[in-house]
């Protein structure tokens, strides 16, 4: 499953991502493989959301999301 | 005076680096630009304790040295060039320990280009606020450089930041962070000899970025690009190779050096105050009432300061009046550029309160929100959603806006929010639509609460808003996208603004405001009013010796005759030939000759208008006052028809031109300020013309 399925609370581990250019990106960030993530909110309109991640908040787009396969 | 010793700093976006380079520098600053491109380089001289000067460079922040934006592209190229007058001597990486992982990527990628390197370690105060423990002689040991606990906001630990600063080593020290060698072992090897380093991190990151870098000779780039073609090199494959072995070393240096509670980043203070500012239905309550907030602290708190300023302004005229003698010098001076030099400066205010609220949405982590609770929105219309804020600031005025979009990373985004935010019905209209609407609109009301005018006025707003927003639509699908959009973006936890970051912020985008819009605005000034102040051939004279003749000098009091003077000097003038000249173009919208003497002087700026009415009606005594002004402008006749000039049609045909003509000479100078490209500015005000001209076109027709 994706991190975009999971809901606001719900945390997951990253597994590997579909995109490479995104998944630069995302890893640069700090949301690299093995990393726990948890969904801390999502905007009003659905998008983008708002995880935590390596002890910070990371807001990102659903489809950014939608590249996060997670274990 | 040189300083002996030169620092970069370099960090991560809020981690309060602006703060510690103010805590360093003080008031020794000056901004200027990175050669070649359009940055903004901040420098100041830092005295250190051993009496030494160092001079010290912010530069922007960043996760990586891959950059993302214009303004991270800088900081690899600035460390990276050798003997130019910004290479480093010392990097400062200023590290958030609250957040060390992520914080040390940056660090890990700076310490391999082996420059000699001091850790700032900044928010001690926080840290020890959450719990987490960081033992800093082991991770500066671990690292092999000079760590320095610090917390700028308090100024805390900046005099020890100064003494690891004057005695740090010349040579770099750090220990390898990872092997660099293992990710392209042969292409590192080949473009370290072709380029004569021996330094494979540096070999690694010109395989990456020699596009971009100015420092390396199209024949060096060449031979990079054949290296990596030879050796099949992927750049974004290699990049996540490295920054998974860089997380993997940055994981084994924090294993036993830093201790995090688990509870340490759960339900803080700032996750409760999203829970309020993001919320579904307050989050966007709370926003609106923030925006109207600035919009009107902008017009109220400005009102003051700017007559302020508009009067010393014709005080000082006045007085250059009496004291100069007459003559054309004297008319120039007092009328091209005292009035010219009064146009730029009577925008500061607004530009500075804007930027004083802009800074502190952004200081205390609000901006961010707001971009992420209407990034949806804006990106249907082909904005981002940090183009909010720059679309609502244009109501105040589209100069301080424009500025504002260097906070949009996305090239497209950035460049469809500055070619709208001019259509926004900025503060100079509102004299030209306020005249107009009171000509023509009844003073009524319908519905019993709804007045006419007002309704009008409204209208025009709205207006503007729905034009921005529909032009921005159709740009999406012209510009073409020079790279993927994505919003991957820090929601920095909420903090109190620094106050004096405010000031400095105020203080800095004025400065620029006036001396790079200021210079095109009095040269179009001295222009208009040369075009305004004499006409071709022996017209003036003709018209003084017309009016010296006994029949007018006897039958008028002399200030009528002058003022009848001035009209028929302005109707012979450059700029009234010019009415004559266009008025074939701008009679199907509506207008008249002098109508077209108008437009041409109000090009340098919208408000110009009622004053240019005012001259060529002649209006008696104050030529401020709006009611005489419009008074003369109703009575006004058509010579040919016999008809009023300003009918409904005329005036909404012309209320429609300056809702969307492009007649702002400091907007265009800071679109080529911000674009540093001519096209931009000549683009927008091309379609901005063809705009106004088509919705004139069409309003006069509809209400003819």
């Amino acid at each position: 499953m994706t991190l975009e399925e999971l809901a606001v609370g719900e945390t997951g581990v990253v597994k590997e991502f579909t995109d490479l250019e995104m998944s630069v990106k995302l890893m640069e960030m700090g949301c690299l493989p093995g990393e726990t993530v948890k969904i801390a909110r999502i905007a009003p309109l659905g998008d983008p959301i708002a995880i935590q991640v390596s002890g910070y908040q990371l807001s990102l787009r659903r489809f950014e999301a939608s590249t996060i396969i997670l274990q | 005076m040189k300083a002996d010793i030169r620092v970069a700093l370099v960090g991560n976006p809020n981690t309060g680096k602006s703060t510690l380079f103010n805590a360093l520098t003080g008031l020794n600053q000056k901004i200027g630009n990175f050669p070649g491109v359009t940055v903004d380089k901040k420098t100041g001289i830092c005295q250190l304790t051993d009496g030494r000067r160092a001079e010290i460079i912010d530069l922007p922040g960043t996760y990586s040295l891959y950059p993302k934006s214009k303004d991270e592209s800088i900081v690899f190229s600035v460390l990276a060039e050798k003997g130019s007058d910004l290479t480093p001597d010392l990097i400062v990486v200023i590290l958030d320990a609250t957040n060390l992982k992520r914080n040390l990527l940056l660090y890990t990628q700076v310490a391999d280009l082996k420059i000699p390197v001091v850790i700032a370690l900044n928010m001690m105060d926080m840290a020890k606020k959450a719990n987490i423990t960081i033992d800093i002689d082991l991770l500066s040991k671990r690292l092999g450089v000079p760590v320095v606990p610090i917390a700028a906001r308090q100024e805390k630990g900046i005099e020890d930041l100064k003494q690891a600063i004057a005695y740090a080593n010349k040579v770099a020290l750090q220990v390898d962070t990872i092997d660099v060698r293992s990710i392209a072992p042969a292409l590192i090897a080949d473009i370290e000899s072709a380029t004569q380093t021996d330094n494979p991190y540096f070999a690694l990151q010109l395989a990456h970025q020699h596009e971009h870098l100015k420092f390396l000779t199209t024949e060096q780039s060449n031979q990079i690009e054949a290296l990596e073609e030879k050796h099949a090199f992927h750049s974004q494959k290699a990049q996540a190779a490295e920054t998974i072995s860089r997380y993997n070393y940055i994981n084994d240096v924090l294993y036993d050096t830093v201790q995090t509670p688990d509870t340490a980043h759960e339900e803080s203070i700032s996750n409760k105050i999203d829970h309020i500012l993001t919320h579904r239905v307050f989050g966007f309550i709370i926003f609106m009432g923030v925006l109207l907030f600035i919009f009107q602290s902008i017009f109220a708190w400005s009102a003051y300061p700017m007559s302020l300023i508009e009067d010393s302004f014709v005080w000082a005229e006045g007085l250059l009046r009496n004291v100069l003698p007459a003559g054309p010098l004297a008319d120039l001076l007092i009328d091209g550029v005292v009035a010219g030099l009064s146009g730029v400066l009577v925008f500061i205010p607004q530009i500075a309160i804007l930027f004083a609220f802009i800074s502190i949405l952004e200081d205390t982590g609000y901006m961010s929100r707001v971009t992420f609770m209407m990034d949806k929105i804006m990106r249907k219309v082909g904005l981002n959603g940090k183009s909010v804020v720059p679309l609502i600031g244009g109501f105040a005025c589209a100069v301080p806006s424009i500025m504002s979009t260097r906070t949009i990373e996305n090239w497209k985004d950035r460049m469809i929010t500055i070619m709208v935010t001019p259509l926004v019905a900025c503060s100079a209209r509102l004299p030209v639509y306020t005249l107009l609407i009171a000509l023509v609109v009844p003073n009524k009301n319908v519905w019993w609460i709804f007045n006419l005018q007002g309704l009008a006025l409204t209208g025009m707003y709205v207006l503007s808003l729905v034009s921005a927003v529909l032009v921005a639509f159709v740009m999406k699908f012209i510009l073409k996208a020079r790279e993927r959009g994505y919003f991957i973006m820090e929601l920095p936890v909420y903090r109190m603004p620094r106050w004096r970051n405010v000031l400095l912020s105020m203080y800095e985008r004025s400065k620029t405001f006036v001396l790079q819009a200021g210079k095109v605005i009095i040269a179009v000034s001295i222009i208009l009013w040369v075009l305004s102040s004499y006409g071709p051939g022996d017209r003036f004279e003709k018209i003084e010796q017309t009016y010296s003749q006994p029949k007018y000098t006897k039958t008028m009091t002399p200030d009528s005759l002058a003022r009848v003077i001035s009209t028929e000097k302005l109707e012979n003038s450059y700029a009234g030939v010019l009415g004559h000249v266009i008025e074939p173009v701008i009679k199907p919208i509506g207008f008249d000759w002098k109508i077209g003497i108008a437009l041409i002087t109000s090009f340098a700026a919208r408000e110009v208008f009622v004053g240019t009415m005012a001259t060529i009606y002649s209006v008696e005594g104050d030529a401020d006052r709006i009611d005489s002004v419009q008074d003369k402008m109703r009575k006004a006749k058509n010579p040919e028809t016999g008809q009023p000039v300003f009918t409904l049609a005329v005036a909404f045909s012309l209320m429609m031109f300056y809702a969307f003509a492009m007649q702002c000479a400091s907007t265009v100078a800071v679109v080529y300020r911000e674009t540093k490209d001519w096209r931009w500015p000549a683009a927008q005000f091309a379609y901005m013309t063809v705009l106004a001209y088509g919705m004139a076109f069409l309003v006069y027709h509809l209400l003819r």
